[in-house]
């Protein structure tokens, strides 16, 4: 069985009085599929947060995988988080607006950066070399997923479908273990979200990392999805193969009863 | 025993002008988020309007008051419809740099009328001293500490009870929901610009009366001490404002009092330093947190 | 480095060149006079010190209200240490001086204040500036209100504007950095640069202290060069001076930065002829110009030779310049 990389031991936050997240225990496995489901306002948002570290939880852990064994990193922030290989996309789009597509991408790879600060001031052969390095590599993704003739264009400049996909490639370009799709089709139209389908499926055989995905569209997430966990009142209501989970009653009841 | 309660009383009194000031601070803040730099020299004319009533109209001082606080309101009004509305859908610097233009045009605009001296604010009310014990305070103190509680309770009325102070809690709660809900957003934003200005005047009037003197500069300091004040209260938050007025009064006084006078400003200051590093959102701030 | 780089930085330093040679022809034929002369120097230090504030506020997206204080550090140390030495080693020593004390304050200020989202800088810089004001003020050493006077010069036209290239050369390179990317991401979106493993705290911190030792310098060099400093030259109407540049400018826009200094550098000679009226008129210009333009003078665009000179073609990354 393949090692796990993720791990939440009764995670659980409280808002005021609201328990968002309440006594959740998930875990995901190196290049596994993960789908996470349920109604409008489950706490799928929020269980990412705490997974990427944006917030703390008031209760239980997260364990991350550093290779040896499974560490947790309730007190290490979303910045080292990233660097722990974990990379994520938004609900809402969280692009730097004013760069350019190619740019996004730049930025993602801060952190892999050997150039310094001081060869870029002082133009430095070492920095140009460094710099064609990144360049070379940035473009070699935006080539993957079909955003070369984009490179040069500002990201808000992007149609809607492109910016979703933007995001994602960025997130790639940190070279994560594991990446967080908060509802990635959201506002998608069938076609662009069988594109997207097909995508999901592309990254995790070309990058071979584990997944794990928010999303409503229910054919996208059986498509996609080898396990799911549906989350209903900040609770895990259920887990298992997609099979299984169309099958499950209490999750029909959860569905049927919230969203009609 | 005696000189720390005198001194606190004298804090008290100055704490109330800047907690008059801080009010509007805080409002305009917490409505359009901006950093309202005039709002020091809405202060300074409103003294000036009090001035031109009791000195040319020969108004009694309170009559004088209740004018120069209407009329700042209006100008306050007028501020926000010229230099601050075009601007409301602009960078917030911009608005800024916008408010920063409108306290220059008002100091260097009052300068050039009527010169940058100093002049003295009519006597209206001959001061009496009363002594109780070893304290000593004057009626004017007593009525600059009345008008500031009693223009305090008229804001809270308003605020909590009137359909526009429910309309001005809607807008700096969420502007966005607000207009879904039917509320004026620019009228109300004018509505809270005009109260904050007239509370301001209210200031500059007692404070000329205090002092004896005014000047077009007079608004600076006071405007940047209220503003501190504002936030070390919890900028946005009214009661926080007036708590925060008082506190920055007090201080001062004390500072003072102990022979510290050369760095009165600098322990105002140092108190702004400590407060966002222990407590960012002021004394009665609660944290928030952006959703993702 | 490829050939059109070379050509294209050959002809920024051409035009460098071709100012420099100008304003030293004017001097030869004394065109300008000695007034014409300490304005140009004065422009120059004041571009120096907008540059130093778009870094923080352009790049960073922070607001700083408080850049006259780290320009009052940088003029005393200037004033004490090279009066103690009077050599242009003790000016170039106290220079460095004053970048130090004034990098070690923006640090000790902006690491607590720059975790927080909102304008708790803007506050808080305010609020130190004064503190350093009034410390100024009260020091036997700094001689107080009177400030100190009789400072060494060492500091003239051709040294303010070689500096003023090398800031603005400094902060362009800067930008393009990885370094000045990130920063520039954290203000673009602070969520996103932060699950992409940048430590937004320390991005915007390495701008705040940048800019702050930048507003050292300016300081230095004009403390050396009106031979005196006080502590009326560094209230917050200095910082506003600044800021105002920086903002008409527009925001982030280095090429604004520059042409907004030179022009309001000469509006000031004009309007000394209007008297107290010229305060009126600035707070007027001020006001109009941010209604009508909001976002300053230039945008955020810059002046691009590559775009005048060469056809730009994909040579993507290397150019700045977000034309518009």
């Amino acid at each position: 069985m393949a090692t796990t990389i993720l791990k939440t031991n009764n995670l659980s936050i409280k808002f005021g009085g609201v328990t968002a997240v309440d006594q959740v225990n998930i875990e995901a496995r190196e290049n596994e599929l993960i789908g996470l489901i349920g109604p409008n306002g489950a706490g799928k948002t929020t269980l990412f947060n705490l997974l990427t570290g944006v917030y703390q939880p008031t209760d239980g852990e997260v364990s991350i995988y550093d290779g040896t064994h499974l560490k947790n990193v309730n007190h290490v922030p979303p910045h080292r988080r990233a660097q722990l290989g974990i990379a994520r996309t938004f609900q809402n789009i969280r692009l730097f607006e004013s760069r350019t597509v190619l740019e996004n991408v730049l930025i993602a790879m801060t952190t892999q950066s050997k150039a310094r600060t001081a060869q870029a001031l002082f133009r430095t052969p070492g920095f140009y070399k460094e710099t064609a390095k990144k360049r070379a590599r940035a473009l070699s993704l935006l080539q993957i997923f079909d955003m070369i003739a984009v490179a040069d264009e500002l990201a808000s400049n992007l149609p809607y479908g492109q910016q979703r996909r933007l995001e994602i490639v960025r997130a790639l370009a940190t070279q994560p273990k594991i990446l967080f799709l908060d509802e990635p089709a959201a506002g998608m139209n069938p076609q662009e979200t069988q594109v997207l389908t097909d995508l999901i499926k592309q990254i995790q055989k070309t990058f071979k990392i584990t997944i794990i995905l928010i999303e409503h569209d229910m054919n996208l997430v059986m498509a996609v999805s080898e396990r799911l966990y549906v989350l209903e009142y900040g609770k895990v209501l259920a887990t298992g193969t997609p099979s299984d989970i169309q099958q499950n009653k209490a999750v029909i009841k959860a569905y049927l009863g919230e969203e009609g | 025993m005696s000189s720390i309660i005198q001194q606190l009383i004298n804090g008290l009194i100055l704490g109330s002008v800047y907690a008059l000031l801080a009010l509007g601070y805080t409002m305009v803040y917490g409505i359009i988020k901006l950093i309202n730099f005039a709002h020091g020299d809405v202060y300074m004319l409103g003294a000036y309007f009090g001035y031109f009533f009791i000195k040319v109209m020969h108004f009694n001082f309170f009559i004088a008051l209740v004018l120069s606080m209407f009329v700042s309101a209006l100008l306050g009004m007028l501020i926000e419809f010229i230099a601050y509305r075009p601007l409301r859908q602009s960078p917030r610097i911009a608005v800024l740099i916008s408010a920063l233009g409108v306290s220059f045009l008002l100091e260097n605009g009052m300068s050039y009328l009527y010169g940058s001296d100093k002049r003295a604010f009519p006597q209206a009310i001959k001061t009496i001293q009363y002594h109780f014990g070893g304290i000593q305070i004057s009626n004017i103190q007593l009525i600059i500490i009345s008008t500031a509680v009693t223009l305090m309770i008229v804001l809270t009325i308003i605020v909590k009870r009137t359909k526009m102070g429910r309309a001005m809690r809607a807008v700096s709660a969420d502007q966005e929901a607000a207009v879904l809900m039917g509320i004026n957003v620019n009228r109300t934003i004018s509505f809270t610009f005009a109260i904050g200005s007239a509370l301001a005047a209210a200031g500059g009037v007692l404070i000329g009366l205090y002092y004896n003197n005014i000047d077009p500069l007079m608004g600076m300091t006071p405007g940047i001490k209220a503003f501190v004040a504002a936030v070390l209260g919890g900028i946005g938050i009214i009661p926080g404002a007036a708590l925060g007025g008082w506190l920055i009064g007090i201080l001062e006084t004390l500072t003072q009092a102990v022979g510290l006078s050369d760095y009165k400003d600098a322990v105002v200051y140092g108190i702004l330093i400590v407060i966002l590093l222990f407590k960012p959102t002021g004394i009665l701030g609660k944290n928030k947190r952006e959703k993702v | 480095m490829d050939k059109a780089h070379i050509k294209y930085t050959l002809s920024w330093a051409t035009l460098v060149l071709m100012i420099f040679v100008f304003i030293y022809v004017t001097t030869i034929f004394d065109v300008i006079g000695q007034y014409g002369m300490t304005t140009i120097v004065l422009i120059g230090i004041n571009l120096i010190a907008a540059v130093g504030l778009n870094l923080v506020i352009g790049m960073s997206g922070q607001f700083s209200l408080g850049h006259a204080g780290f320009m009052a550090i940088g003029a005393y140390a200037t004033a004490l240490v090279s009066s103690a030495i009077p050599s242009i080693y003790g000016f170039i020593i106290s220079l460095i001086v004053g970048i130090m004390v004034s990098g070690v304050i923006a640090l000790a200020v902006g690491l607590p204040t720059l975790r927080l989202s909102g304008d708790y800088l803007a506050i808080a810089t305010l609020g130190v500036a004064e503190i350093i004001r009034i410390i100024i003020i009260n020091m036997k050493s700094t001689r107080g209100a009177a400030g100190i006077f009789g400072i060494p010069n060492f500091v003239n036209w051709q040294v303010v504007f070689g500096l003023s290239v090398v800031a603005i050369v400094f902060v362009v390179n800067f930008v393009r950095s990885t370094t000045g990317q990130a920063i520039i991401a954290v203000r673009d979106n602070e969520i996103a640069a932060e699950s992409l493993g940048i430590n937004t705290t320390k991005y915007k911190v390495i701008a705040f202290v940048l800019g702050a030792m930048l507003a050292a310098i300016a300081g230095g060099l004009r403390a050396s060069f009106i031979q005196s400093v006080s502590p009326q030259d560094y209230t917050f109407m200095q910082s506003i001076t600044i800021l105002i540049i920086v903002v008409l400018g527009g925001i982030g826009s280095i090429s604004g930065t520059v042409v907004t200094a030179i022009v309001l550098g000469i509006l000031d000679v004009i309007l000394q002829n209007f008297g107290s009226l010229r305060m009126v008129i600035y707070a007027l210009v001020l006001i109009i110009v941010m209604i009508f333009r909001p976002k300053g003078l230039l945008g955020t665009s810059e002046f691009s030779l590559k775009k005048i000179l060469f056809d730009s073609g994909g040579d993507h990354g290397n150019n700045n310049s977000k034309n518009q």
